[in-house]
């Protein structure tokens, strides 16, 4: 039974990565938008590195978390929109009518997502070095960098599930990426929290989960090795992927009832 | 348990869905192992909630089936490992090959890998498709789809197989190639087919027997011929050369029968005695002194058999409304 599940899911799995690979602007996007929007706030929002309390010398490194949470969050929509298109298309009823788990095309999907989240983790990492960007814990920090990437874009890629099969529309899911996108800007993605002027502002970013992530991340870059942050940035990743893989589980059980 | 000797067994069955009529309204069908069973409708009859509930993808609202001698309710897993199914849309992934879909198909079915190979390599010879195999399905035509849809559904060497309307939009050429496939699975290998078609032609040349389905409930059954027979009497049709004497040929040919729906230029009649009135028939236009261009004799058709039994013609039948699978309920029911 074991191995069954682990062919299905590899299979489903190379199916995700190769057909996410052969869409090349799914993947130039997923690369470009993050790192064309990380150029023009490290260059708009320099100045904020000279503000007293600021946490970093160059705002480049502060921001680099910056395109590393939006890969993951594009991720998440593509995967969310694959997998609400093989509804739409019938090809989820054809996948149903073999003797494949469920569950096994979930784990599949994500793994999809996650390869995709490690190729972006390290194209990331490439360019930030090339463009000056200084990992404070060096390479260790660096291989924990693409370990928590993957581990957000699988809590994430389990949100797009949840949509998908809760919707069955590509559109619905399409349609939840600026949500995603104002999740993060109202986190601690620009500025740190206790800089942040506006108190409603502050409130929404300390109850922000993405939050805790981003400052997770960053800690690896501009500070080194911040046990606390790492910490609550871990716990707070693990927590997503609990709480979204359950919610993704279920809602599979909802669509594959009749099955 | 699976019956080997079980094919389909369907009593009763009845779907519902929240908006629109009764989708299927208690239909009763016994399919015998290795047959070719024809499912005869027009669109929105039922036929596809039919094959969607009978491979275990929509549950019925009451009655009961068995495929295999498995419930597809309570056992619907030994179900789905019996049956091949290619569904009325062929779903495929625009950005797989025809191989790779055949590999993924293959492991999810459990074939170890050296015979998914094989496996594939053997049906992809068998419906044609070795030379476009390794190209993206989405530069295929509708007809190398539609192959690809079969092979798929036979990678596990299914006892049953369901086809929901295989040839729809398909060009003579490839709609005949896989009707020749068809038949070799059920006379070759002994695979019981169920095929929904909205084609008379179709179930004329398929089906072992055919089962007329209209407004969800079946309404006549048998082998085609014992259909046709029991209609008993031919038509003739006549194409006066003028057309404005369309309306004298119909008042002469009335004399030998009833009128039946035709093309608008053409005049058709149920003749009463059979084809011993065709020669009074020629003898009274002449009488008349009524040319015709076309003097046709045909035997009875399934459409009239659909005609007897409905009132209707199978031809635009599907206008009338039941329409309930054609809107995309089921879709909507499983949501």
């Amino acid at each position: 039974m074991g191995s069954t599940f682990s062919v299905q899911m590899l299979n489903l799995a190379q199916r995700s990565v190769v057909r996410t690979l052969r869409q090349p602007a799914v993947v130039v996007s997923s690369l470009l938008f993050p790192l064309m929007f990380w150029g023009i706030n490290s260059n708009g929002l320099d100045a904020a590195s000279r503000i007293p309390g600021f946490p970093a010398d160059s705002y480049l490194d502060f921001s680099f978390a910056f395109p590393l949470i939006q890969a993951a969050l594009f991720g998440a929509v593509t995967a969310g929109a694959d997998l609400a298109r093989d509804i739409e298309t019938g090809f989820l009823d054809r996948l149903s009518l073999t003797p494949m788990r469920p569950a096994a095309l979930l784990a599949g999907m994500l793994m999809g997502v996650v390869a995709l989240g490690l190729i972006q983790g390290v194209v990331f990492l490439a360019v930030g070095l090339l463009f000056g960007v200084q990992i404070q814990a060096g390479f260790g920090g660096m291989l924990l960098i693409v370990l928590f990437m993957m581990l957000v874009a699988l809590g994430f890629g389990s949100l797009g599930a949840i949509l998908a099969l809760r919707t069955g529309s590509t559109e619905a899911v399409e349609s939840s990426f600026p949500l995603f996108f104002v999740a993060i800007f109202l986190s601690s993605i620009n500025l740190p929290r206790d800089l942040i002027q506006a108190d409603w502002f502050r409130v929404i970013a300390t109850l922000n989960p993405v939050s805790y992530l981003v400052e997770g991340i960053r800690s690896l870059i501009i500070t080194g090795w911040d046990g606390q942050a790492l910490a609550v940035g871990f716990g707070c990743a693990l927590g997503l992927i609990l709480v979204t893989l359950a919610g993704a589980a279920a809602s599979m059980r909802t669509r594959m009832a009749s099955s | 348990m699976e019956d080997r000797k079980a094919g389909i067994e369907v009593e009763g069955l009845v779907r519902d869905f929240k908006k629109g009529p009764r989708a299927v309204d208690g239909i009763d069908i016994v399919v015998e192992p290795g047959e070719v069973y024809g499912f005869l409708g027009p669109n929105g009859a039922g036929k596809s909630t039919t094959v969607l509930m009978l491979t275990t993808l929509l549950p019925p609202t009451s009655g009961a089936a068995r495929v295999a001698g498995y419930d597809i309710v309570r056992e619907g897993r030994q179900v789905r490992a019996v049956i091949g199914a290619a569904l009325q849309e062929a779903a495929l992934d625009p950005f797989l090959t025809g191989r790779e879909h055949l590999n993924l198909q293959a492991a999810l079915h459990g074939l170890p890998r050296q015979e998914r190979k094989k496996r594939g390599d053997e049906l992809l010879e068998r419906v044609g498709l070795q030379e476009a195999a390794d190209r993206r399905v989405r530069g295929y035509s509708g007809g190398m789809k539609r192959r690809l849809d079969l092979a798929l559904a036979l990678v596990h060497r299914p006892r049953i197989l369901f086809l929901d309307e295989p040839t729809t939009g398909l060009d003579p050429q490839s709609r005949s190639a896989l009707w020749s496939e068809v038949s070799r699975l059920a006379r070759d290998e002994g695979v019981t087919v169920f095929l929904t078609t909205q084609y008379l032609e179709e179930a004329d040349v398929l089906a072992d027997r055919v089962g007329i389905i209209d407004r969800g409930k079946i309404v006549a059954e048998d082998t085609p011929e014992a259909l046709k027979a029991d209609i008993g009497r031919p038509s003739v049709e006549a194409t006066p050369i003028e057309p404005n004497e369309r309306s004298a040929v119909a008042r002469v040919l009335v004399r030998f029968g009833n009128e039946l729906p035709s093309q608008p230029e053409t005049v058709a009649v149920r003749l009463d005695q059979g084809a011993g009135d065709l020669a009074d028939v020629v003898r009274a236009l002449d009488r008349e002194d009524l040319r015709v261009r076309n003097l046709r004799l045909e035997e009875p058709s399934l459409n009239d058999v659909f005609l007897a039994k409905t009132g209707r013609s199978l031809e635009g039948a599907g206008d009338a409304g039941h329409g309930a699978e054609a809107e995309g309920e089921p879709e909507e029911a499983r949501a």
